[in-house]
């Protein structure tokens, strides 16, 4: 069952594992008769909670859904709310790690977050299933216990500048998106592609996390094809309402990343996002079996309409769920729990199928989605699907890795 | 040039919204002597009332009429309840505030979600006006009328009234006050009550802007801070012109100079507190 970290459950846990010790059992019987412990940080309060509580949300599901039993073994979910600060996510990680010894950790929600406990998870030897963008993490400083199964900052954005320049035809962009790392490198991976394939970037405009109002940035836009935007959280919603607002809408098409156009967040839009563009990991329209499942499931738990952020957990408790399957639920040894959950590979998952690479990224469908409203309803309808959509993009790995990560000042012409 | 026009215009729009929230900021801040740090607060839960209010079939104006209302009425409660039994101790009454402030956001939190809620704009001021190659959202134009009407108001009742009079004697001293017979804690309780309205309204009316989402009150705090600082506490006039001022740095700082945008709106903040600590428009306590 889920529970939040709490004294006497553990204090109940510590005494039954020390009973079961004393036991004349032999260590294998001992860890499987254990539950799992599965520690979710996420952010259940503050302004980031949006994104956090879906997350909560998908893997609650999940794990109700399978009765809270993976490969035979019960499953403990603690949950630990980080408040969406980097100090409150290492705090959480340390009572995960040390008090509750927990054998996997799904989250945490925001890169800067992740960065500020990748060091503590890697030395701890626990393994991460992550939802952040982070770029690094599993580039020029990877970290050895991580997987991520939804997508780099960058990952969406390369197939989505090839739409935009090869389908959409538009050659001269702005850019604006918030003016931190997952921004910078969401915008890297854009600009990267669509200039590579002839496209210009006229203005890259970056807006505090905190933009009340859009106008002084929505001035500036002007002579492109089109715009490219990458807010996050509740941002694109002001952001869109803004942009139409100023009759915006109407010149310049709207293209953007998958938190900008996230599904969760339809229902907030209005006409105002109507036609936009984006390019996302998951899509709530993508036809197959695992993802129908997964949309019912959550429609009937949460009654809403889940996103990439539910999805993306629900996608991580699979992969626990593999990975415990394939290792005979015996999780005594990380390394092993590591290797496992980075050979696992999907026919069928709510994004469709998929693996990791040797960084333990996903390697797995792009899906572009063109915002409409059908039936009096907001949809992402799928217009093309790109498959096996490495970190790496087209390029060469090495040559990849040996360009500096994309930065509000630098990113790469070409590679 | 259009730049430049379209700027100016959403500073007055701003600096009206600015004036709405701020207004009540500064005379708690007058009387009572403490930056009332839930104030962002009642901006944010009189957008989110004004969300109820609309979802139930509400009209706009109606809606926002009714949550000022409201929060007026929550902060009446909590000057009574709390701020009240602490008279006199400035900081407890500030920490009080700040953790009310803390309380209202977990709170909205669970009544309201975490998803972002856009308020929609009476249906006749939806759309855009447009002169020459300039468009310019109408409801913008709209706010700066409402707020021009508050602010006349606002000004007969502080220089024109008998309890503007009261008010700005407890303004200037709230202890001589006493002596001649005024009842500042009374005062005080009006005061907290309008000023909470007053932004409750204010959240409302920028609701079509901003949306309603948590994170709204500590976005506004520091902007209100700024306007009341510049233009000195108790002082309506200062209050105005403190917005207008806010509004333009905030604008025009963050389209010409993006990352030296905080630094443009609170620089002349600091400026003020050095070479002038009670505001352009402020007095100093007596």
């Amino acid at each position: 069952m889920a529970r939040a970290i709490n004294r006497r459950t553990i204090l109940k846990g510590t005494a039954a594992g020390a009973a079961l010790a004393s036991l004349p059992w032999g260590r294998a019987a001992l860890a499987e008769s254990k539950p799992v412990k599965v520690g979710l940080l996420t952010v259940l309060t503050g302004p980031l909670a949006q994104g956090g509580i879906q997350m909560k949300e998908g893997v609650v599901a999940f794990m109700k859904d399978k009765n809270y039993t993976l490969a035979g073994r019960k499953v403990d979910l603690i949950i630990g709310d980080t408040g969406g600060n980097p100090a409150g996510a290492k705090a959480k990680t340390q009572e995960l790690v040390e008090r509750d010894h927990v054998d996997f950790i799904i989250g945490p929600l925001a890169a800067f977050e992740m960065i500020a406990i990748s060091d503590y998870v890697a030395r701890h030897k626990v393994p991460l299933l992550c939802l952040a963008g982070a770029d690094n993490m599993t580039q020029r400083t990877p970290n050895p216990y991580f997987i991520r199964a939804s997508a780099t900052a960058s990952q969406c954005g390369f197939p989505l500048a090839d739409y935009v320049r090869k389908e959409m035809k538009l050659s001269r962009m702005d850019t604006i998106v918030e003016d931190f790392a997952f921004g910078y490198e969401q915008e890297g991976g854009f600009q990267l592609v669509f200039t590579a394939e002839g496209g210009t970037i006229a203005k890259r405009l970056w807006t505090p996390i905190q933009t009340p109002d859009y106008t002084p940035y929505l001035a500036q836009i002007s002579d492109v094809d089109g715009v490219w935007q990458g807010f996050a959280g509740s941002n694109p919603i002001n952001f869109m309402k803004q942009y139409a607002a100023f009759g915006l809408k109407k010149k310049y098409p709207v293209v953007g990343g998958w938190t900008a156009f996230d599904d969760a967040l339809l229902p907030s839009f209005g006409n105002d996002a109507v036609g936009a563009v984006s390019g996302a990991f998951y899509s709530v329209s993508y036809d197959s079996p695992s993802n129908n499942h997964f949309v019912e499931l959550l429609l009937r738990e949460t009654h809403k309409t889940p996103g990439g952020y539910a999805a993306g957990c629900y996608i991580n408790g699979m992969c626990v769920e593999a990975a415990l399957e394939k290792l005979d639920g015996n999780t005594s040894s990380p390394e092993k729990t590591i290797a496992a959950l980075r050979s696992l590979s999907f026919k069928d998952s709510p994004r469709g199928p998929f693996h990791f690479d040797h960084f333990g990224n996903v390697v797995g469908n792009v899906f572009i989605r063109r915002l409409e409203r059908k039936n009096g309803k907001l949809v992402n309808t799928i217009v093309k699907t790109y498959p096996n959509v490495s970190q790496f993009w087209t390029y060469n790995e090495k040559a990849y890795l040996a360009t500096p990560l994309f930065s509000r000042n630098k990113v790469p012409a070409k590679i | 040039m259009n730049l430049w026009v379209i700027l100016a215009i959403n500073s007055v729009a701003l600096g009206g919204l600015l004036f709405l929230l701020s207004a009540g900021f500064s005379l708690i801040f007058g009387l009572m002597r403490i930056p009332n740090l839930a104030h962002g607060s009642f901006f944010m839960l009189g957008a989110y009332l004004g969300v109820t209010f609309l979802r139930i079939g509400t009209n706009f104006w109606l809606a926002a009429i009714l949550s000022g209302l409201g929060i007026a009425l929550l902060g009446g409660i909590i000057e009574r309840l709390f701020l009240r039994r602490l008279q006199g101790q400035e900081l407890a009454q500030v920490l009080v505030t700040l953790g009310l402030s803390f309380m209202f956001a977990d709170i909205s939190l669970m009544i309201w979600g975490g998803d972002p809620i856009p308020l929609s704009a009476p249906s006749a001021l939806q759309g855009a006006m447009q002169v020459g190659s300039i468009v310019f959202p109408s409801y913008r134009l709209a706010i700066v009328l409402v707020a021009a009407v508050i602010a006349a108001v606002l000004w007969i009742m502080i220089d024109r009234t008998r309890l503007g009079a009261m008010i700005r004697a407890g303004v200037d001293d709230a202890q001589m006050a006493r002596v001649v017979g005024i009842r500042v804690s009374r005062l005080s309780s009006l005061i907290f009550c309008l000023g909470a309205g007053l932004a409750g309204f204010g959240g409302v009316m920028g609701g079509p802007i901003f949306s309603a989402y948590p994170g709204l009150d500590g976005d506004m705090l520091p902007l209100a801070l700024i306007v009341v600082i510049l233009g000195g506490t108790g002082s309506l006039v200062g209050t105005l012109v403190g917005s207008f001022v806010v509004a333009f740095l905030y604008n025009y700082g963050q389209a010409l100079f993006p990352e030296l945008a905080y630094v443009i709106l609170f620089l002349p903040m600091l400026v003020v507190l050095l070479i002038r600590p009670q505001g352009l428009f402020g007095r100093l306590p007596t």
